[in-house]
């Protein structure tokens, strides 16, 4: 038994299995944070006080530059395999798993610091959504990391046997890692600039 | 264009012929010799095994969940009497001597609506009748992602777990209702593993939403457009598209209310709360209101999640037993359709008692008002499909038919709810309960029923007694009513809901107080009439009359499948000529005319 479009599109809506997936996956990921940026805004609202600078920019800042780096080699890593080059599609998949691999490390000193200091969630409403979202985002960026380790491992036996199919999973999984990055790009003015 | 599929659908037939013959011998025997014990029956990735583990584990919850009720039924019935048969074995911390205690009552409440609705209805309606016949009905092999369609069972089943475990935990299960409000949940015990056990839901539910809305887009048979749609693929195809959509919100709140309870969060917290004469040592400045939104934004769409599978089943045993097409089709379809939508912005009209303000009261208590239109549309197309008609009164129809009034009672005693000024008198009274009570128990369960005994010929090969089928609707019809019906007496009278004692305590109860004894012989009376489905269920299993195809002369694809479906579904790959509801066309040989008949009306 064959499950029909896994890797060639279905001609009236123009998509494979997969990448509706991921699209639709992407939906309910929206509506999650959705439903966490609206919290922040209401608890903000509502608050009498709201604190401000605690947070360090520049190394928010040098976090978001890596992402959208990752975003880029992402993209690259899916194009060379559309060029039919294997070598530098895993070459670019490694960088973005080292720029994610990065970002973690830099997320690890800011947590660190404040844990250092005594703040943690408890501490106040500010730091409660604050570890809330930027851990949920580092939760997907583990996610992330997980399914780029097996592309470049045990998941690239595929190029051989179907290189489409293989070409197929890594633009979903960069669908999927630009949606990662755009939360970031939420996340780093709300909790860092505002 | 129709030509050309007419002369392919040919080919197909004499195509079908040939592996028809082979089937039973190569096909079939062959890819299922290859599959052990656990790959077949446990681990299975087949659609229709998948949709049946779901079915069963759903009816079990259910009837767990309707266990426990029964055990409250006692109490209400009875404050403060030793409960028979099974008092002695509660335990200390649950019933002393066989007296329940307040906080076991609670923790009854509390895990009978969890279980009902997260582990008990909606698994059975989405879970377990969406997976089997859902891919049959569009001609598709399988779901789109079958390793995911199996994790999304196995995840909901540690769901379950971890509910049942949570009684057995120091303190007991969750005693905060099954909306588990904040500041009550934050700090009350048995909350974290709830939470834990509705994350696994949640993600379950998210993955089957994903699976089934990419198969109804991508694996739909050729010819079947949109509009060829069986009414029951549709009502399956919105069901999906609310979960996937409201569930991440309850996702975030459960996520939040964890942080609460385990990291020392004040989300839901509000400043300087006092808890049994000492102030509550957290940070402060939550906001219990915002638990309510969450929660509300995920629970109502949930309503919907839990009504609409139902009147797809009902639509379906309906244009089969009328031998009609369904009156109003597009209707139907667009209405679903509005539906979905639009139960995406009536979430506040349950808080309407929060203080939130006339204008947000003013603004939900509109949208409520539109969003009962397209429910009346589609239960008014589903009356007018009787009219005229030479119904079939067999077991799913009968089901079915009692499922028209059911939910009318459920849906009319909701306009008042959904207007503020009647809302504020009758909030959190048994008019409530009786209300969701009539739209979830005798409305969408009954039309399970129907759908357990109108499908169970595809599943088995066998068909259910049809005796025991009228016995177990008519005690459960006349039982269910008596359970129900009494509450809006007791809510217009004031009685509240969540009363340990039934409400006894006050005295405006005491004319309506002795409801509560009809309605616990009505409980457990419909307790023994679920025996003889679970007689006939498993007697019908062994020994039940062997069919063929399509014993109901029905229309839509499941039927042109072999009963039951090997794995892959169909010896060839079935071509769609019409749309689902061709009963009683004129000039037609027969009384109905299948989506998978040439034009030429040979069979293939």
């Amino acid at each position: 038994m064959n499950i029909p479009y896994v890797v060639e599109e279905r001609p009236d809506s123009g998509l494979t299995n997969g990448k509706l997936g991921v699209w639709l996956f992407l939906a309910s990921e929206v509506m999650l944070f959705g439903a966490l940026f609206s919290t922040y805004i209401i608890l903000r609202t509502g608050a009498v006080e709201w604190p401000h600078g605690e947070l360090n920019v520049w190394l928010g800042m040098a976090n978001t530059f890596i992402l959208i780096g990752s975003s880029v080699t992402m993209v690259m890593a899916w194009a060379s395999l559309k060029m039919h080059d294997f070598g530098k599609h895993r070459l670019y998949l490694t960088l973005t798993f080292v720029l994610a691999a990065v970002f973690l490390v830099n997320k690890y000193f800011e947590y660190s610091d404040h844990l250092s200091r005594g703040e943690g969630p408890w501490h106040s409403t500010f730091l409660a959504i604050y570890y809330t979202l930027t851990g949920l985002h580092g939760l997907h960026i583990i996610g992330g990391m997980i399914v780029m380790a097996y592309l470049l491992g045990p998941g690239a036996a595929l190029y051989k046997k179907n290189p489409d199919q293989f070409t197929n999973r890594v633009e979903n999984t960069g669908l999927y890692w630009h949606f990662v990055d755009l939360v970031w790009i939420f996340l780093f003015p709300v909790l860092y600039l505002l | 264009m129709d030509q050309h599929v007419t002369a392919s659908a040919r080919e197909h037939g004499a195509h079908t012929v040939d592996v028809r013959h082979a089937h039973a011998v190569d096909v079939h025997e062959h890819a299922h010799a290859e599959l052990g014990f656990w790959r077949k029956y446990v681990f299975s990735q087949d659609h229709k095994v998948i949709g049946i583990q779901y079915a069963i584990t759903g009816l079990l919850f259910l009837l767990f969940g309707f266990g426990l009720m029964m055990v409250m039924r006692w109490q209400l019935a009875y404050p403060g009497k030793p409960i028979p048969l099974i008092g002695n074995w509660l335990g200390q911390d649950r019933a002393p001597m066989g007296i329940m205690l307040p906080e076991f009552y609670n923790q009854l409440g509390a895990m009978h609506g969890t279980i009902m609705v997260f582990l008990g209805v909606v698994p059975l309606a989405v879970g377990g009748f969406g997976n089997f016949v859902m891919p049959l009905q569009i001609g598709a092999p399988d779901m789109a992602f079958p390793k995911i369609n199996m994790m999304s069972y196995w995840v909901y089943f540690l769901g379950g777990v971890t509910m049942l475990v949570s009684f057995f935990q120091r303190g007991g299960a969750a005693q905060s209702g099954w909306t588990s409000y904040p500041p009550l949940a934050d700090i009350a015990p048995g909350q974290t593993l709830w939470l834990v056990g509705m994350v696994f839901l949640i993600t379950s539910s998210l993955l089957g939403s994903i699976n089934f809305i990419v198969t109804i887009v991508q694996l739909r048979a050729k010819g079947l457009s949109y509009m060829r749609l069986p009414f029951f693929v549709w009502a399956q195809f919105v069901t999906s598209f609310l979960l996937l959509l409201a569930f991440p919100p309850l996702e975030a709140a459960g996520v939040l209310q964890l942080m609460d309870r385990l990291a020392g969060t004040s989300f839901f917290l509000p400043s300087g709360l006092v808890v049994s004469g000492k102030v509550l040592p957290v940070a402060g400045q939550g906001n219990p209101l915002m638990w309510q939104h969450l929660f509300w934004f995920l629970a109502h769409p949930e309503v919907y999640v839990l009504i609409l599978p139902a009147m797809g089943i009902v639509s379906e045993i309906i244009a089969n037993n009328t031998r009609k097409p369904l009156w109003g089709y597009k209707a139907l379809v667009y209405s679903v359709v509005f539906l979905g939508f639009m139960s995406f912005i009536v979430w506040a009209h349950h808080m309407f008692m929060t203080g939130m303000g006339t204008t947000m009261s003013a603004f939900f208590q509109t949208t409520t008002m539109i969003i009962s239109i397209p429910s009346v549309v589609i239960l008014t197309a589903l009356l007018l499909s009787l009219w005229g008609a030479s119904i079939r009164f067999n077991g799913p129809m009968m089901f079915a038919l009692a499922f028209l009034p059911m939910f009318a009672i459920g849906g009319l005693t909701g306009l008042p709810l959904g207007l503020a000024p009647p809302d504020i008198h009758l909030h959190d009274t048994y008019y409530v309960i009786g209300h969701f009570h009539y739209v979830v128990a005798p409305g969408t369960i009954f039309a399970l029923f129907a759908g357990v005994y109108y499908w169970f010929p595809k599943a088995t090969g066998r068909r259910m007694n049809e005796l025991l089928a009228h016995l177990h609707f008519w005690g459960s019809f006349v039982c269910i009513n008596l359970v129900f019906f009494p509450m809006f007496i007791e809510g217009l009278a004031g009685m509240n809901r969540r009363m340990y004692d039934g409400g006894a305590q006050y005295a405006h109860n005491a004319g309506v107080v002795h409801w509560n004894v009809v309605q616990g012989y009505a409980s457990w009376g419909l307790g023994l009439f679920q025996i003889f489905f679970i007689i006939n269920f498993f007697m019908s299993m062994r020994r039940g009359a062997p069919v063929g195809r399509n014993p109901w002369d029905a229309t839509t694809l499941e039927w042109s499948a072999p009963s039951p479906p090997g794995h892959g579904n169909f010896e060839a790959e079935p071509v769609v000529y019409r749309g689902p509801y061709e009963y009683s066309v004129p000039g037609a040989q027969k009384d109905f005319t299948p989506q998978f008949e040439p034009e030429d009306g040979k069979r293939r």
